[in-house]
């Protein structure tokens, strides 16, 4: 009775759950979607809590009450600009708790092993029908955990398959693990951004990658939990490793990555408890995050494999040389420029987001739309670290959503356009990926800013992009170097906008 | 270092290189001002106003020589001028090296630097300092004006109580700078106007000033492009069937103003006698080329003169001074301007940059050395002429494109489909049923997954990581089904499960709601 009162609780969960995700397609409907989620959460864990087999549940309540005190002190305290860092860090906890929920498993498995062993029997053994197994004498069996219990019925094959998927729980989660710190590391700035690898490279993640190949083949054949732990390390330098290896740009991809993989660890982890609300969830998350990084490698036009392997492959032949040069410009410039204008599209990138520059931005774009001056944003798809951050920043400063554009909705309005602002951006307005077949970046979608009538660059200095590729859009004739922080440019061109 | 401007020489200038406002920008840049007592009178500009803006006022030209480090002014200096110049003095002015040659190398053996202001290259980047241009427009606005001060007639055509006026037809040959600018002030004032260039990509500028482009057929068109936005000599055959053109309008046409020159070379014969004669009496022509010896046949440099048949011809050569107040203005900002190209730390100290395109081309002494003429500029300036448009699809050809691409989705998708089947029957054929019960779940899942995000708004992808990121903590019941049992090591990592878990769902979920707070309409 009360088992079936879990399952639907579960059931419930799963259709707030799909709808919570579903209502993220627009801005409106998604303020409510949220409230679906929260209440899924909260049926899920109150039909766990008050279900068969739960122990302990004071304790639990303290535990979540404890966890939601710090997730409160987080969520609240956080920049929009450090977004990506908070969900990184995110992860690499979802990644730990399935580790650890995995290696509970795996406990269990053997002290149900080692009670079958005290009774005469063994784990797994199959009655004569060949379907159910041999339990355990049944007054040992009602002393067992609800979980316990649900171990000690399972037949050889279905302890085979629950080790199979415990394997692939704690390796996704101890990848996930480490990425993700490390992610976090590179988002927040504390490990150095550009892509670094161990001697070795590859080849010593393929090493890693075989060795725990190895180590599961033996641990399903009954070699014991320690190499278990050994195929944890394994996973654990593995995610460290390979995400040491990319490069700071790359970071939408892996974020939206590791994302996947705290879900298909999840999922795996739900298989081994036989837990279908954890599948559904997972296979939620997980194939979310999937999506998220091919629409990023897309917009990109980069292989998921090339991005994962890390930085950018070598220039396919000579490169264009980049004619001209660099014309520096001032703010009384720009603003005079901006004053002359009627549509005026601005291109944020992760220059703004370092400077937080959004608020003047936003300022900016009031002082112009005052002024009825069409502004719009041009957001490319991987601008900043995390996919949507532009967006998430703009509206942090209260840019109505409605006048920021995605790329495919504004590229053919640039001829239109009198001035382009280029805050913070670079290898995303770079005109070399159409225009060079040689480029490391020829093909990737970009902004055609240099359509406009004139394009103003708000960068700090003359160096080259995250791709290190010279950007030939700066050596235009129609394009002026606004050099300086992007926070300090805005604030100085603001009281000269009338 | 200090600049100053001495009063113009030549006969008639009314401009001065220096005004009250160019002086205030001019300090701004570190430098100081002096100026030649009277220099402004004719432009307008008083002493005192010059006073007022902080400049020096000296009495004499030899001490505004001896005090000022840079000079600047306007017409190109007379030989006692070039002779007051010192060592490391620098000179700002329009120059025509080609002309002043002997000056040029007398500059050179005293040392001085000069600046030429007409020989600023043409790129986008000099444009503020293009005083050609600025002399250009005023030229092209004036000669209108001039024009209208001799045509007995209104310009716009009007019906009134005491009879109808017919509107005025007006040809500019011509589409530079005074050509458009004197199309501009023609159409405004109401005048029917016509433009005739020999580069036919400027026709669209023509017509976006307002005027009908002249439009000749002729093959073999240059680009303009490739001498530095100026038309180039053209062939004979082109200037006959150009005359047989202009021969055909000239009766039609009440006002002709000819802008036509080619830098360096005498000005072009485009409006013969024969055409003079065939125009109506009170018809005028402004030729602005009269300089160089005028467009038009008849021309007589800096005079008006009336032919037998009625037509007024104006050969005035001093437009720009005409409008002194007006010039000085624009001027003295093209000087401020190249002042601010060669003060580029803005503290009153004057580098003379000679690897920059700007200043190399408009330098035409300096060092002791004549270093005119310059290398050509690094960058092309003038936008290039139309590229090819990509072809339009024709609606089959669309048609077709798009049943291919259904087709080949359809098959990618049956293909996918067939492999995902198979490797599920696979599975199902070794594992048994508990399993595949889970395994059902995990695949609607995954595919209700795809269905679901694909929907989801770009700029929500943040949120929806957030999200996602709560909902993937559903780990915790995991932990919540694990914490209960008498293994005290499976109950500690159990609690640390979830205890992480609930960290993630509440920061979740809150900076989730917080993010969607923020998304707000216009």
């Amino acid at each position: 009775m009360e088992f079936g009162f879990t399952i639907a609780a579960y059931a419930v969960a799963a259709v707030l759950f799909i709808l919570s995700l579903g209502g993220l397609s627009g801005q409106e409907s998604a303020k409510r979607a949220v409230w679906y989620g929260i209440v899924g959460m909260g049926v899920a864990v109150l039909a766990t809590l008050i279900g068969p087999g739960q122990g302990l549940w004071g304790a639990s309540v303290i535990l979540i009450a404890l966890g939601a005190g710090v997730g409160y002190q987080l969520a609240t305290r956080v920049q929009m600009t450090q977004m990506p860092e908070l969900v990184a860090i995110m992860h690499s906890l979802v990644g730990l708790a399935a580790v650890f929920v995995g290696f509970n498993a795996d406990i269990m498995i053997n002290t149900i092993a080692a009670l079958y062993a005290e009774n005469g029997g063994t784990l797994g053994a199959v009655a004569a029908d060949g379907y159910s197994a041999v339990g355990l004498p049944k007054e040992i069996h009602a002393g067992l955990s609800s979980f316990g219990q649900l171990i000690a019925k399972k037949t050889g094959v279905e302890i085979g398959i629950l080790r199979v998927e415990l394997v692939l729980g704690i390796w996704i989660g101890a990848v996930t693990f480490t990425g993700s710190v490390i992610a976090y590391g590179k988002l927040a700035g504390k490990v150095n951004t550009t892509a670094q690898k161990l001697p070795g490279g590859h080849a010593l993640n393929a090493g890693a990658a075989i060795g725990s190949l190895v180590l599961a083949g033996l641990y399903l054949g009954g070699a014991g939990s320690w190499t278990l732990v050994l195929l944890t390390l394994l996973a654990l330098f593995i995610g460290y490793h390979l995400i040491m290896g990319i490069g700071g740009a790359d970071m939408p991809v892996v974020v939206s990555m590791l994302n996947s993989y705290s879900g298909w660890a999840a999922a795996a982890i739900g298989f081994s408890l036989g837990n279908d609300l954890l599948i559904v969830v997972g296979a939620l998350v997980g194939s979310s995050g999937a999506i998220l990084s091919y629409i990023m490698c897309k917009a990109m036009n980069r292989s998921f494999v090339s991005v994962i392997l890390g930085g950018f492959g070598g220039p396919a032949g000579e490169q264009m040389a980049v004619e001209g040069e660099q014309i520096a410009i001032e703010a009384d410039g720009v603003a005079a420029a901006l004053n002359d204008a009627d549509s005026v599209v601005i291109v944020p990138g992760y220059g703004m987001a370092v400077a937080q520059a959004q608020q003047s931005v936003s300022e900016l774009t009031r002082k112009l739309r005052a002024r009825g001056k069409n502004v719009r944003f041009a957001i490319h798809p991987v601008a900043g670290r995390l996919p949507g951050h532009m967006n998430v920043l703009l509206a942090e400063a209260k840019v109505p959503y409605d006048i920021v554009l995605e790329m495919d909705e504004i590229n053919e309005d640039f001829p239109n356009t009198d001035v382009v602002i280029i805050i913070g951006s670079n290898d995303i307005v770079n005109p070399a990926a159409q225009d060079d077949p040689n480029s490391p970046i020829a093909g990737m979608p970009v902004l055609e800013v240099w359509k406009a009538k004139q394009v103003f660059v708000s960068k700090r200095g003359q160096g080259t992009g995250y791709s290190g590729i010279e950007n030939p859009l700066f050596y235009k004739e129609n394009t002026r170097m606004f050099y300086g922080d992007a926070k300090v440019s805005i604030d100085k061109l603001l009281p000269m906008i009338d | 270092m200090k600049i100053g401007t001495p009063k113009e020489l030549f006969e008639g200038e009314a401009r001065v290189a220096m005004t009250p406002d160019s002086a205030l920008q001019l300090q701004k840049l570190g430098h100081d001002c002096v100026i030649e007592s009277g220099a402004g009178q004719a432009a307008g500009f008083s002493d005192e106003a010059y006073k007022a803006a902080g400049v020096e006022i000296v009495k004499t030209a030899a001490a505004l020589y001896k005090a000022a480090d840079v000079v600047a002014k306007v017409r190109p200096p007379t030989e006692a001028e070039v002779k007051r110049l010192s060592k490391g003095q620098t000179l700002i002015s329009f120059f025509y090296p080609v002309a002043n040659e002997e000056l040029m190398k007398l500059a050179a053996d005293r040392g001085a630097t000069i600046v030429a202001m007409d020989m600023v290259p043409r790129i986008s980047r000099a444009q503020k300092m293009d005083a050609l241009s600025s002399m250009a427009n005023i030229a092209g606005y004036r000669a209108v004006i001039e024009a209208g001060n001799n045509f007995g007639r209104f310009f716009t055509g009007q019906v009134t109580a005491a009879g109808k006026v017919p509107p005025a037809k007006v040809l500019i040959v011509g589409a530079g700078v005074a050509g458009l600018a004197a199309i501009g002030t023609a159409t405004s004032l109401g005048a029917i106007t016509y433009a005739f260039d020999v580069r036919p990509e400027v026709a669209e500028q023509i017509e976006s000033m307002g005027a009908e482009f002249v439009f000749l057929d002729f093959e073999a068109a240059q680009d303009g492009a490739a001498t530095g936005g100026y038309a180039a000599p053209s062939s004979p055959e082109f200037q006959a069937k150009q005359l047989e053109k202009f021969r055909e309008l000239a009766p039609d046409m009440d006002i002709v103003i000819t802008t036509a020159l080619i830098p360096n070379r005498a000005a072009p014969i485009l409006w013969t006698k024969d055409m003079v004669e065939a125009m109506k009496p009170g018809s005028v022509i402004i030729d602005l080329a009269a300089e160089r010896g005028g467009n038009c046949e008849l021309t007589k440099a800096d005079e008006k003169v009336v032919t037998p048949n009625g037509v007024t011809i104006i050969g005035y050569t001093d437009f720009p001074s005409r409008m002194a107040a007006q010039s000085s203005t624009l001027y003295s900002t093209n000087i401020r301007h190249m002042m601010t190209d060669l003060t580029p730390a803005k503290d009153g100290t004057v580098v003379h940059n000679m690897e920059d395109d700007v200043i190399r081309g408009a330098t035409v002494t300096h060092d002791g050395a004549v270093t005119f003429p310059p290398p050509p500029p690094k960058v092309q300036a003038i936008a290039a002429q139309k590229k090819e448009k990509p072809k339009e699809l024709t609606p089959e050809e669309k048609r077709a494109q798009e049943t291919a691409a259904f087709k080949t989705q359809t098959r990618n998708q049956v293909v996918l489909l067939s492999v995902g089947a198979a490797l599920v029957l696979a599975v199902g054929l070794i594992a048994p049923a508990s399993f595949m019960q889970h395994f059902i779940v995990f695949l609607l899942s995954v595919f209700i997954g795809f269905q679901v995000i694909w929907n989801v708004a770009h700029s929500l992808h943040t949120p929806l990581m957030a999200v996602t990121n709560a909902i993937s903590s559903i780990i915790i019941l995991g932990a919540l089904i694990q914490i209960g049992s008498s293994s005290a090591l499976i109950t500690l990592l159990a609690a640390a499960g979830i205890f992480m878990a609930s960290v993630n769902i509440f920061g979740g979920f809150l900076v989730t709601r917080r993010m969607l707070a923020m998304f707000q309409k216009s």
